[in-house]
């Protein structure tokens, strides 16, 4: 029933209190003597945070925008340097660079946001562990750690010394997984005939991997990366926590921890939003990526 | 006394870990010596990745059994002046159970060392288990799916990628918050999950029984009266003896760890399925004419045992680490526990001050689901050499 009211499926509750109109509508229409009906999502009345006293719509705008940069910022750093290892690791299977590539891969994915976050933490950002030379390298003044340990200044103006941290726990998680698929793509690819011919011809091993290879073994991560975000969407939650980096995450679970239905819904309906739309544009991205498809 | 320093703080913790090494050691021996007789399971002694992965699994299973003799103090007793300390502090008053507190002490003066040894208990008593049965539920929804196909096949298919759609962290959340944990949701999710290892094994042995009606019921009777025991304590917290009993906080969790696990499992099941069944052997049990479940349970799956075992290992560190995330969103088991991810959590709000409360655990927990990986890694290198 609250479901469907705050969905706007159903008219919100109204009734007489002390000879006056009240009701879930009432509250928040502008003309209080003559309420519409419905108020839910679908009417664009996203509804009102008892946590933060705002409106929801306020809440998720400022929030998705912080995040927005964060997942950017992911994204800039994540896809070029996972691709660059699976291609490398995968250009030739079974050579050392492959072996030491694909256990810091494994390593890698075997560490979930909460533990490599603590341990960045601790390890640039405390001050038991002594990077004071590096700090002076650097030529920083007035501060005693390399890295600051949160991220709440970062929702202001972002620098590289706030914003770096969080970036690299959610982005070291990623690369992992993604150089682990590039790599099988690739490595797949280079078994291919054509391939065979290109070197047989005489092309450099170079130009092969550059000009022959390299297409066709991006569109397996293409869909990877895409079908990354729910993921990615779990690692923001636990980084900005973490960091105290007010953004959807920290939203959230602050909604979550405080009870705040309303808001909790509104998270969720984003969440899934953002999911069904990276869904869909990895089909389509396939399709356009992949010409058996396409002409098929 | 004098402070340890880290080179004799490592051979302390070595000494503390003797249970672990002796049995290693001899389990290594034993399993060396024979591992031309045991299968798969001998032939990842011939991989040093699977070897490595294998060692750091073991090391913790064995942490966790021999747990109570390799602690050094009580994993919950506070000691007043141990707050906050560094590695290797000494008690301020000797002749307790250990004189130091040797990873230090945490914000409520326990003792780390200790708290993460228990922790391996906890988690290594959740994960497999949680796992397991989200292993039985993706079976017993998967095989049917992948054999008969159609109409059912649609329908679950569509469930399970609805679910895996959903981003997890939302979903505990959902699953976790009080006003939902109030409703029904939980119970009657708990009542479906715990049904399906019952129904799976009273389908498996009526299916291949069936023609000796007395040996079926003889072995349908104990099962069925064992696991309905165990089905009634566990789901509806009614077992008389109190023996089957689950503490509502942790029932929710392993319900809402099983619920996300097992449309992934599904969706390996189904493919194996469709891959095997129009292989010569299940042919040849229709055309003697087997029934389907008989077909699917006794044929089909243990030919798929090995694709299934790889992603058991992966799934358990992958369930490792989802427990660590509850627990470090405050949704874990109970606050006093000593579980990893509920440490972490703890630990961190005094992170960048002292870090070591929170680096112990999380480098536990790291190292355990590395081991799993690796392990999966050797098991799919060994079972794809064939």
């Amino acid at each position: 029933m609250r479901y469907a009211e705050w969905l706007g499926v159903l008219p919100g509750w109204s009734g007489m209190v002390d000879g006056k109109l009240e009701g879930r509508c009432v509250m928040r229409a502008p003309d209080r003597a003559n309420p519409p009906r419905f108020c839910g999502v679908l009417q664009g009345e996203w509804g009102w945070s008892t946590v933060f006293k705002m409106t929801i719509k306020d809440i998720l705008a400022r929030s998705l925008s912080a995040t927005g940069w964060l997942m950017l910022a992911v994204m800039a750093v994540m896809v070029p340097t996972s691709l660059l290892l699976g291609v490398l690791a995968g250009m030739r299977e079974g050579s050392r660079t492959d072996r030491v590539l694909s256990t810091a891969a494994i390593a890698t994915t075997a560490t979930p946001e909460y533990v490599s976050g603590v341990i960045l933490i601790a390890v640039f950002a405390s001050t038991t562990v002594d990077l004071s030379w590096l700090v002076n390298l650097f030529g920083i003044e007035g501060r005693r750690t390399l890295f600051l340990g949160t991220a709440t200044s970062a929702v202001d103006k972002i620098t590289f010394w706030n914003f770096t941290l969080p970036v690299m726990t959610i982005a070291l998680y990623g690369i992992g997984y993604i150089a682990r698929m590039t790599r099988a793509s690739m490595t797949e690819v280079m078994t291919q005939q054509y391939i065979r011919t290109a070197r047989l011809k005489g092309v450099g091993f170079r130009q092969v991997v550059l000009r022959h290879a390299l297409r066709n073994a991006l569109i397996a991560p293409f869909t990877v990366i895409m079908l990354q975000f729910p993921w990615l969407l779990n690692g923001v939650v636990i980084v900005e926590t973490l960091f105290n980096y007010k953004g959807f995450g920290w939203t959230l679970v602050q909604a979550a921890g405080n009870n705040d239905i309303e808001l909790l819904l509104g998270c969720s309906v984003v969440a899934v939003a953002v999911v069904l739309v990276t869904q869909l544009i990895s089909d389509v991205g396939y399709v356009f990526l992949n010409p058996r498809i396409r002409l098929s | 006394m004098e402070p340890l320093g880290w080179i004799e703080i490592i051979g302390r913790m070595a000494w503390q870990f003797l249970p672990v090494w002796i049995a290693l050691a001899a389990l290594y021996a034993v399993s060396i010596a024979t591992k031309r007789r045991t299968g798969l399971y001998g032939r990842l002694f011939d991989s040093p990745v699977g070897m490595i992965g294998f060692g750091i699994v073991m090391f913790w299973v064995f942490t966790a059994i021999f747990a109570d003799q390799i602690i050094t103090h009580n994993p919950l007793s506070q000691v007043s002046g141990m707050k906050n300390v560094l590695p290797g502090t000494p008690m301020k008053a000797p002749g307790g159970s250990y004189d130091w507190y040797l990873l230090g002490g945490d914000n409520l003066a326990r003792d780390v060392f200790s708290r993460m040894v228990m922790g391996a208990r906890r988690v290594l008593a959740i994960a497999p288990a949680a796992t397991a049965f989200a292993f039985i539920m993706g079976i017993s929804l998967g095989l049917p799916a992948g054999y008969f196909g159609g109409k059912l096949d649609t329908s679950l298919s569509f469930l399970a990628n609805l679910v895996l759609a959903f981003p997890v962290i939302l979903l505990f959340y959902l699953l976790v918050t009080p006003e939902i944990r109030e409703t029904a949701i939980p119970g009657t999710m708990a009542a479906i999950l715990f049904i399906f290892p019952l129904l799976f094994v009273t389908v498996a042995i009526n299916s291949r029984w069936f023609p000796k009606p007395r040996q079926r019921n003889v072995m349908l009777a104990v099962s069925l009266g064992l696991g309905l025991w165990a089905y009634a304590g566990l789901a509806f917290n009614a077992d008389p003896t109190g023996i089957w009993s689950m503490e509502p906080n942790l029932l929710n969790v392993f319900v809402s760890v099983v619920f996300v696990n097992s449309p992934g499992v599904f969706r390996i099941v189904r493919g194996l399925v469709m891959d095997l069944k129009s292989r010569d052997y299940v042919a040849a049990g229709q055309t003697r004419g087997e029934g389907p479940w008989y077909l699917m349970i006794w044929e089909i799956l243990p030919n798929a045992r090995g694709p299934l075992i790889v992603d058991f290992c992966l799934r358990i560190g992958y369930t490792t680490i989802l427990l660590g995330t509850l627990g470090f969103f405050g949704l874990g088991v109970s606050p006093e526990s000593p579980d990893w991810g509920s440490t972490i959590n703890e630990g961190r709000r005094l992170l960048s001050i002292f870090p070591h409360p929170a680096i112990v655990p999380a480098v536990a927990l790291m190292s355990l689901v590395l081991g799993l990986n690796l392990l999966a890694d050797g098991l799919r290198e060994e079972s794809l050499r064939d």
